[in-house]
């Protein structure tokens, strides 16, 4: 057990490593130099020799293998660095954007489950029907939703046709339900999908027609025997949901013109500004690899049969 | 825990039919997928001969006849500056489909290749190359292709190409899963049994067994592009105005959310429908495996 | 279930109604718009106290007919006709919640694979406690105290450290007896037992059909016991109904039946059916020269990264002469199926030699290996996966062809095509894809594929063990044939004694990775040296019945 914790967690650390290096070298050693984009503006009137000061005092004129290291440092140390075109920490930066999009996406991920427990249990509901099939066919209909429009037709359909949700000026709790709602429907379906094709697979199983043959009921087998089964393997897609989740709400900001991660980015992209870039990409790829490691050390908890000594389950 | 073997945030559903008859199968799904393959050839008319289909400029608006509702004259009805919506949407399925293929053909080529690699080879080779893929995977969809449009520029090529790499995890680890399983299984052991050299075994049995669902996947990839592209054409990285880009469509509609709801609602679900088609069509490759 | 069915009436007195009736039942599966009809009219009865043996092979509509008993059909399939009568009361048409109230209290089950039917994730105390909670038997330290007392009947024990224990952690025959105590919780009338004991080693089964035969009588139970094994319903069942295809070809008390089969089906499951035959040994080899010869073979596993091993064959020897048949038997994990791939090249023994016609294959590697696999071809055990799905049943015979013959496309389509006409497959077949064939076909298409090279030593890894008994009747003859015929060396590995009786020329008992008894069948069945052997050959299910003629 202790050695299966070592290698996840160095398999954890490895790929972090990479992330970091990949940004470093894609994002930092290659052109798009942030400062010269912003000091070569012939408004500004700078010499060569003045915008080489710049670089040196931001260290850009070091051994890339020098800068690495430095940056490396920073990072470990909760340092990101300087963003070149505001002229303010990262690390500011970072702690003004951050709380409204994990906001969001938190918010988010609760209506998603929501919905997709719903789908999933409707699903189940109409068991041999054509309504059944119709329910299952909402997940691949959600996950082809462009975020984006997604949202533009929630905005059009409750701002503006039906005047439910005021555009100017609404409040805290109005101003997130349309956002919440547009992240939550694509995020819905892959869980919708695992879940509908868990139950399906577990109603299958041998074990369910003895817990028939027992005397329950349907209603009885669905809550005691398939629901647990059915929901533990979503868990194994925590990580890369987180993903989407991060991605979708992004998107959404743009959309609803909230600040948050989404705004930082896209004015990160624009002006080459790599150092939030790569702090934004390393932070969330760590997100990622501290969920897929707390889900791989919680999994045995909850299925018996993995906390087993190898070999005993022969 | 997280080494899950098929690809996580996959659009359709064929297990849950596995056990069913194919034949069965195949009736019932009849006419939703000759619908999907309908869509599918009238994108693909419509990129190569747009004019066919509409007489209007995608480009240049006619005076007088701007915001038009939907009607016999305008059929999508025109935006802002009096332009066609129909022929904008029609002469867009070029940079759409476009760079779809761009895409596709990117993470196919360089993720199947990948796995193939690390999956036939195993060892080392393939701890490095599930560990890049792992990697890959770690950082969010939409964060890795910006981090590879700041490094390439924007348009609709370098957009492609950069939803491409991030495909190539996914394409990566399916090729390499499809290749390990169908190595482990007995008629690959019996061809070896029967003499087969390495090459053989691997032209006549693992391939043709594993590319099935990398093919499926790859027109799964396919809608998957169509919709990654239009976001970031949407956020205004792909081409620049006045390219009739989907996305692109999209955000422009939403100047006039107000007057013109056509405007962002027609280029939608031409959008959606699209990536519909490429759903069914994939669950279809993966349903008639055997 | 007991062997002395005569002190029973075996005509019910008229007055009485029996427990279980049905009559005319006709059930069919709905597939796409199609119906599939699976059981099509069957009549037949179970009284009080009885046990009746639906026998039947794959297909022949038992286990549905087990299913519409319990009200349990899948999804799509429905009772289309006739009644289902308890006691006198047609259930066939009950609703599943009026169902509800009599499954697990009047009919219980026991399934098929008790590898699958227990919740992997409750623990055991907590399944058997359930059957109690629904039917609210009584409150929560009555049930507590009732579910240790039924381990404790069932064999497990301390039946405390059990209940707290999760299915994966308990061995395949004791999951089974887990399910034999949910089934007699609540002293149900019937119990239905589909196939308990097929999925366990024969020396498990025997226990647990003892097992179940000394409960029922306790409760006065009857069962319908759902098999494919002629030997076991003839151990232990009052009556028989034997269906095919979804009908009954005859029914009447056991004694009778095997005595006197009135149908040709039943006389030909009879006649196939290895347990129910008399020994017939076959004389040995006139020759001397060994084909194969196994010295000292010894594998070990590596276990669960870490540098312990786990060594799962034990100093391993036997010689096989040519033109005879080798069998190696044991239970599952006994070794044997390490030995016969460690024999067939694919393994690297740990230590030991393996000489196939006088050439040491465990010194071979790279092209020298490739080269001898002409010599010795392995069959395995089963047909579904060892074909490749995506070639034709041309191409597949074929395939060893191209790895090693430069000869032309004409000589080499010959050659399949009397390979086809030599295994008994019909040149129709030739296009046709692995999944358009049945089982037995496919396996006359891997012996075809394994002998197209004209190897000498042919290795069978339980090469008819998933076919039906009519089926594997056909392929041993047609083995039998061949090996007349070309002069083939068999190493057959199997679970199964009785085939082996009738098969071999010499047999290799194993057990726990060691080998237990060794020499010609005669001898080794008749006069075993381990107590294990002799285990193994007296749980052979249909010893106590009337020989058949």
């Amino acid at each position: 057990m202790l050695n299966y914790l070592l290698g996840r967690l160095g398999q954890a650390l490895l790929i972090l490593a990479i992330t970091f290096t990949a940004a470093f070298l894609l994002l930092q050693a290659l052109p798009g130099d942030a400062i010269l984009i912003k000091f070569m503006n012939p408004e500004l009137g700078l010499t060569a020799d003045q915008i080489a000061d710049i670089r040196a005092s931001y260290g850009a004129d070091r051994p890339i293998w020098e800068q690495y290291a430095h940056t490396l440092g920073n990072f470990l140390t909760g340092n990101f660095g300087y963003s070149i075109q505001a002229g303010v920490p990262v690390r500011d930066r970072l702690l003004v954007s951050l709380p409204p999009t994990f906001q969001l996406a938190g918010l988010g991920f609760l209506a998603a489950a929501i919905l997709a427990v719903a789908i999933a249990v409707l699903s189940t509901a109409f068991a041999w029907s054509w309504l059944r099939t119709v329910v299952q066919s909402i997940p691949s209909l959600f996950i082809s939703l462009p975020v984006f429009w997604l949202g533009i037709m929630l905005i059009q359909l409750f701002s503006f046709q039906l005047n439910l949700v005021s555009v100017i000026s609404p409040g805290p709790v109005e101003r997130l339900v349309l956002p919440v709602l547009t992240l939550a429907i694509p995020i819905s379906a892959p869980l919708a999908q695992i879940l509908i094709r868990n139950i399906d697979a577990v109603l299958a199983q041998p074990f369910v027609a003895v817990a028939r043959a027992k005397g329950a009921s349907r209603q009885w087998v669905l809550w005691k025997h398939v629901a647990r089964n059915a929901v533990l393997p979503t868990l194994t897609i925590a990580g890369v949901l987180f993903g989407e989740l991060l991605a979708g709400a992004v998107v959404t900001e743009a959309v609803f013109g909230l600040n948050g991660l989404g705004s930082l980015t896209y004015k990160a992209v624009d002006s080459h500004d790599t150092g939030v870039l790569q702090a934004i990409v390393v932070i969330s790829a760590a997100t990622f690899v501290i969920i897929n490691l707390i889900v791989d050390l919680l999994y045995p908890v909850f299925d018996p049969r993995l906390g087993a000594r190898p070999g005993a389950s022969t | 825990m997280t080494d899950t073997t098929a690809p996580i945030l996959q659009r359709t559903d064929g297990a849950v039919a596995g056990n069913r008859p194919w034949r069965t199968r195949l009736r019932r799904l009849q006419p939703g997928l000759a619908l999907a393959w309908l869509v599918v050839a009238v994108v693909l008319a419509w990129s190569i001969a747009p004019d066919l289909f509409t007489s209007y400029s995608p480009v240049d608006g006619v005076a007088g006849q701007q915001l038009r509702p939907p009607g016999a004259e305008h059929w999508l009805g025109t935006d802002g500056l009096g332009r066609d919506l129909y022929a904008r949407i029609v002469h867009g399925a070029r940079h759409s489909l476009t760079g779809a293929v761009v895409a596709v053909t990117v993470g196919l080529l360089l993720g199947t290749t990948l796995g193939l690699i690390a999956g036939a080879r195993g060892g080392w080779l393939d701890a490095a190359v599930m560990r890049l893929v792992d990697t890959l995977l770690a950082i969010p969809s939409l964060l890795l292709s910006l981090s590879i449009i700041v490094l390439l520029g924007f348009g609709t090529i370098n957009v492609a190409v950069a939803v491409g790499v991030v495909s190539v995890a996914r394409f990566a680890r399916l090729a390499r899963s499809e290749v390990v399983r169908v190595r482990r299984s007995e008629y690959v052991e019996a061809a070896f049994g029967s003499g087969g050299s390495f090459i053989a075994v691997l032209w006549r049995h693992i391939l043709p067994n594993s590319l099935t669902s990398v093919i499926a996947l790859a027109a799964l990839q396919f809608g998957s592009a169509i919709l990654a592209l239009s976001t970031l054409g949407f956020l205004g990285y792909g081409a620049p105005p006045p390219t009739p880009e989907w996305g692109l469509l999209i955000a422009e509609g939403r100047n006039y959310l107000s007057r013109a709801w056509w405007l962002t609602a027609a280029p939608g679900v031409v959008v959606v429908v699209a990536v519909l088609a490429a759903d069914r069509i994939s669950t279809s490759i993966g349903r008639t495996e055997p | 279930m007991s062997a002395r069915h005569s002190e029973r009436s075996e005509e019910s007195p008229a007055n009485s109604v029996p427990l279980l009736e049905i009559d005319d039942l006709a059930v069919a599966y709905k597939v796409g718009d199609a119906e599939h009809r699976v059981v099509r009219g069957i009549s037949f009865h179970v009284d009080p106290g009885e046990v009746v043996a639906l026998v039947g092979e794959s297909g022949s509509g038992k286990t549905t007919t087990a299913q519409a008993v319990l009200g349990l059909l899948a999804g799509n399939g429905r009772v289309h006709g006739g009644a289902i009568r308890l006691k006198g009361t047609d259930i066939a048409a009950w609703s599943q919640r009026r169902l509800d109230r009599v499954r697990g209290a009047v009919i219980s089950l026991i399934p098929q694979d008790p590898g699958s039917s227990l919740n992997p994730v409750r623990t055991i105390g907590a399944q058997l406690a359930e059957i109690l909670q629904i039917h609210r038997w009584g409150d929560r330290r009555a049930i507590q105290a009732r579910v240790l007392e039924l381990l404790t009947r069932v064999g497990l024990t301390p039946a405390e450290l059990r209940a707290g224990q999760y299915p994966h952690e308990l061995s395949g025959g004791m999951r089974q007896r887990v399910l034999i105590a949910i089934a007699v919780a609540l002293k149900p009338d019937l119990i239905v037992a589909d196939e308990p004991t097929s999925a366990l080693d024969v020396t498990v089964q025997r226990r647990i059909l003892d097992l179940i035969d000394e409960l029922r009588r306790e409760n006065g139970t009857s069962v319908l016991l759902v098999t494919h094994d002629l030997g076991v319903a003839a151990d232990r069942a009052d009556r028989l109904v034997v269906l095919r295809d979804g009908a009954i070809q005859e029914q009447g008390p056991v004694r009778d039946i095997l005595v006197g089969p009135k149908s040709a089906y039943t006389r030909q499951l009879l006649a196939d059916a290895p347990s129910l035959q008399t020994a017939r040994h076959r004389t040995a080899a006139a020759t001397t020269e060994a084909a194969i010869v196994v010295e000292s073979l010894t594998h070990d596993y590596p276990v669960g990264g870490s540098r312990a091993r786990f060594r799962a064959v034990d100093d391993m020897s036997f010689r096989v002469l040519r033109g005879t048949t080798h069998a190696i038997v044991g239970e599952s994990g006994s070794g044997k199926t390490t030995t016969a791939r460690a024999v067939a090249g694919f393994l690297k023994p740990t230590s030991g030699r393996v000489v196939i016609e006088g050439i040491d294959m465990t010194t071979l590697r790279g092209e020298a290996l490739r080269q001898f696999r002409r010599k010795i071809q392995l069959v395995y055990q089963n047909p579904f996966g060892s074909l490749d799905p995506r070639q034709s049943i041309a191409e597949i015979i074929a395939e060893p062809l191209l790895n090693f013959e430069p000869i032309n496309r004409t000589e080499r389509a010959r050659k399949v095509r009397d390979m086809m006409g030599r295994v008994g497959l019909p040149e129709s077949f030739l296009t046709r894809r692995p999944q358009a064939l049945s089982g037995g076909q496919r396996q006359r298409v891997a012996i075809a594929r394994a002998l197209v090279l004209d190897p000498r030593v042919l290795v069978l890894d339980e090469a008819v063990s998933a076919l039906d008994v009519t089926v594997q009747a056909q392929i041993l003859a047609l083995l039998d044939e061949l090996q007349q015929a070309l002069g083939l060396t068999y190493l057959f590995i199997s679970h199964d004694l009785a085939l082996v009786r009738q098969i071999a020329d010499t047999v290799s008992v194993m057990h726990g990775g060691r080998q237990v008894d060794a020499g010609p069948v005669a001898t080794v069945f008749e006069n075993p040296d381990s107590s294990f052997t002799r285990e193994l050959i007296d749980a052979i299910p249909g010893k106590r019945m009337p020989v058949a003629a």
